[in-house]
């Protein structure tokens, strides 16, 4: 088999530039195999984030020719091979080293939500087609892609009012739990917000759990949003009752 | 905050730490923390990453929702059949009787299981278990696990440490004081200090080419305790799931769950022969995973292998939308990675290097260790699976495990003052770190773990001889040699090179500790194979194999087995005579 070029970004948050390493190609070879032979064999220094290699864990995130992949799903032999192929780190997070990008935001985002808190009296009793919606939710391996894409914060760098994907995917998985008691609308319309986002799904093309973001979580939500603060009916009905409703 | 030791370090100070987030670790830091501990919990990945994230099959627990004759005591029978009667007869009780509970927790902590019709949580027959027993979630039941543990730990305001790795236990007149390590970011050294520390770090498998686990499976928390002065127990006990995959040559040893043969899927060589037949006609493709993994070596070996080295494994006969529904992630797996519609043909599967049933040995009620204020809990302690481990019942044992160890660690850190941090300690574990950027020899240490991984496939792999593990033994003490000499070139900043030298530490200690252990012990039990010692040997079926540090030197001992109960004893009797 041929030999190729990878194209990979050396550098730290200060400085950095592409460096080419030529690796041999093997049957079935993944970007992920391709770089651990380039740690192996020519540079043991350089810094890639993995832990399963089996698209499970969302560890190994990168833009490869440009496109945001999961490094241990995307096959050598579907890339170009005449040219060299392009590996560089998440555009929307910091740079700590070469492939490894400092997330943490994700992780104080997450923070900011109210976890799962059943409803009084619930026997637990569920059936399975009312939890099918929420188990897709849940697939979710949090590799950062969607958020990576999101323009609103790849473009207009809005971390700190903004939620992103990942994050109105788990509120969804929430908020859709048959035996959920809380609502979080109203975090989604403040701190998380929502209505930054103009659905261009953008965070769909990417998922490698082929979660439908934006049509199962984001749209259902945003309809929500405007159920609680926007609709005069209910509002005259919450007013006149003095009560709160959970979406 | 800087080190009042010194000076020098960040330190930080907590009544119970714990290394490893995972099922087992973030279970025991949510029982810490319900007791009122300050917990920090170190790990060496981002946090949601841990292995049990890879789990796919389920939890072994019986909540009878399937079969409703299951009850804790077939479950703790299986578990002790499942490894051959060497287990700890008292955690195979406790876990057989508590896992319900813990999964039951979970649900209300928000995971959502597969149901029954009627609502429940389905549940689904695997190797071993004489009912359907395992709680699952599809094929990624360790995904929806450490999510919710993941989130509840989060709630109730857990310190985290992500890509955190420990390199030292500290102690002080033999009890733990705390630990050090090296953040992976940017190499600074960092110091903890705690009043007890749980270690929940998992398994052993990088030590072998052909495995299931991810890197971070270095043995870090065996090589810790053993440094620390704890006992390890049933070292020789490394069990090869049967099935991972074999081709292309960059997934060779990926997980494919045992859920496809709990679902149905069948094994013929490439004969066409459904060749469980020969090896558990009873049982079949769900026999125990020690007889299927030899079974597979076997075909391979006397030439009816695959293509490839392997067998075939065919979930083809059911549904497309069935096995797209109950395994989507081995679909998606082998469509993206080896170009097979399972749908439509088999699998190719082969043995890989999965878990460790060996580890550190712990109380099972508490699951202290031996070395006073250090506890351990999942993979990384001995005890509970005995020489083989069944499908499901790991899932379950961190559960179970996870928060008797948060919860020993709470009290015993209560009744606790902190100790002191012996400065001597910290300045030897930062020259031992930084050794491999001074060096100036070339001992590279990807080459170094290429090396290990060789021999121990080859010399302490499925069937094991004197003559091999003799000649293993030697090569490991050259390999020891050899990594007095690693150097690497690099900064300190996010360096895997750098960290992979401190990791071999860790599987050097545990590789030299499983083929010690292995050449004792002359029969075949569970997963320890020995062609020269085929058969049982009733002695050794009462005889753990511990091992422990004198000076430099690692010492085997024998001790026997504790005996159960007459009432529990009468069990494993009636489930031996019914279905062994």
């Amino acid at each position: 088999m041929p030999n190729v070029v990878l194209r990979i970004f050396r550098g730290d948050r200060d400085s950095g530039k592409t460096a080419d390493y030529e690796i041999p190609l093997t049957p079935g070879m993944v970007v992920l195999d391709a770089l651990h032979y380039v740690q192996k064999h020519q540079a043991p220094d350089l810094a890639v984030r993995w832990n399963c290699k089996a698209g499970k864990c969302g560890s190994c995130s990168a833009e490869v020719n440009g496109r945001p992949r999961l490094t241990c799903k995307t096959r050598m032999d579907s890339l170009p091979h005449d040219k060299p192929i392009t590996i560089l780190p998440m555009k929307s997070f910091p740079v700590i080293k070469d492939l490894v990008t400092d997330v943490s935001w994700n992780y104080k985002v997450n923070r900011k939500i109210p976890a799962f808190k059943p409803r009084p009296g619930t026997d637990w009793r569920i059936m399975q087609e009312d939890v099918d919606r929420v188990q897709e939710f849940r697939k979710c391996i949090e590799c950062f892609l969607c958020q990576n894409v999101c323009h609103v914060l790849r473009e207009h760098d809005k971390h700190d009012q903004f939620g992103g994907p990942r994050f109105f995917v788990r509120v969804a998985g929430l908020e859709m739990h048959p035996l959920d008691g809380l609502s979080r609308v109203g975090l989604l319309k403040s701190e998380l917000g929502l209505g930054l986002c103009n659905i261009t799904k953008c965070c769909t093309e990417v998922c490698p759990e082929e979660i439908h973001i934006t049509d199962n979580a984001i749209i259902p939500l945003k309809e929500r949003v405007v159920d609680e603060y926007y609709d005069p009916v209910l509002r005259l009905v919450r007013k006149i009752t003095g009560t709160q409703t959970k979406s | 905050m800087t080190n009042p030791v010194n000076g020098k370090f960040e330190t930080h100070e907590h009544d119970v730490l714990i290394t490893g987030a995972g099922g087992a670790g973030l279970r025991a830091a949510i029982e810490a923390l319900s007791h009122g501990a300050n917990v920090g919990i170190v790990c060496k990945s981002l946090l949601g990453k841990a292995h049990t994230v890879m789990a796919e099959g389920g939890i072994a627990a019986a909540m009878a929702n399937v079969d409703a004759a299951d009850d804790w005591r077939t479950h703790f029978g299986d578990t002790m059949r499942g490894g051959k009667f060497l287990n700890n007869w008292r955690m195979a009780q406790l876990h057989a009787q508590e896992a319900p509970d813990r999964v039951r927790e979970l649900e209300q902590w928000g995971a959502l299981f597969d149901r029954t019709d009627d609502g429940r949580i389905l549940q689904r027959a695997f190797g071993g278990h004489s009912f359907k027993r395992l709680c699952h979630v599809g094929d990624r039941t360790g995904l929806e696990m450490i999510r919710t543990l993941q989130d509840r730990g989060v709630q109730m305001g857990i310190d985290v440490y992500m890509e955190c790795t420990v390199t030292r236990l500290l102690t002080d007149n033999g009890r733990v004081s705390g630990a050090f390590g090296y953040w992976r970011e940017n190499g600074r050294f960092v110091v903890f200090k705690a009043k007890s520390i749980v270690l929940a770090t998992g398994g052993i498998g990088k030590a072998w080419p052909i495995t299931s686990n991810s890197w971070e499976y270095t043995g870090d928390g065996m090589a810790l305790a053993y440094e620390a002065g704890a006992e390890l127990m049933d070292m020789e006990f490394v069990q090869f799931h049967p099935t991972g995959m074999v081709w292309p040559p960059g997934v060779q040893g990926l997980l494919v769950t045992e859920a496809v043969r709990g679902e149905g899927g069948i094994l013929r060589n490439k004969n066409g022969e459904r060749f469980m037949e020969k090896y558990d006609p009873k049982r079949m493709e769900l026999s125990t995973r020690d007889v299927v993994a030899r079974a597979i070596y076997t075909e391979v070996k006397e030439g009816r292998g695959t293509e490839h080295g392997g067998a075939y494994l065919d979930i083809s006969q059911k549904p497309a939308e069935y096995v797209k529904r109950k395994l989507p992630s081995m679909y998606h797996q082998f469509l993206e990675l080896a170009d097979v519609d399972i749908t439509k043909g088999p699998m190719e599967v082969g043995p890989t290097c999965h878990y460790m049933m060996g580890g550190v040995r712990v109380e099972a009620e508490t699951a202290a260790t031996t070395v006073p204020g250090l506890f351990a809990a999942g993979e990384v302690a001995a005890g509970l699976h005995g020489a083989n481990r069944l499908g499901g019942n790991s899932l379950s044992d961190l559960l179970v495990f996870g928060r008797r160890a948060g919860l020993a660690a709470a009290e015993q850190a209560k009744k606790q003052d902190a100790r002191a941090i012996d400065p001597d300690q910290i300045n030897a574990a930062e020259r031992e770190a930084l050794a491999p950027f001074e060096r100036k020899t070339s001992e590279n240490p990807y080459m170094l773990h290429e090396d290990l991984q060789q021999i121990m496939q080859n010399l302490v792999g499925i069937f094991r001889t004197e003559e091999d593990l003799h000649s293993a033994l030697g090569t490991i003490a050259q390999l020891n040699e050899r990594a007095q000499g690693l150097s690497i070139t690099g900064s300190r900043m996010f360096n895997p090179g750098w960290h992979l030298c401190a990791d071999l530490k860790s599987m050097l200690t545990v590789s030299e500790a499983v083929t010690r252990s292995a050449l004792a012990r002359k029969e075949s039990r569970g997963a320890h194979s020995r062609i020269d010692f085929p058969n049982y040997d009733p002695a050794w079926g009462k005889q753990n194999n511990i091992i422990s540090r004198r000076g430099n030197e690692m010492v085997l001992q024998q001790r026997p087995t504790a005996q159960p109960p007459e009432e529990l004893q009468k069990l494993i009797e009636a489930e031996k005579g019914a279905k062994a």
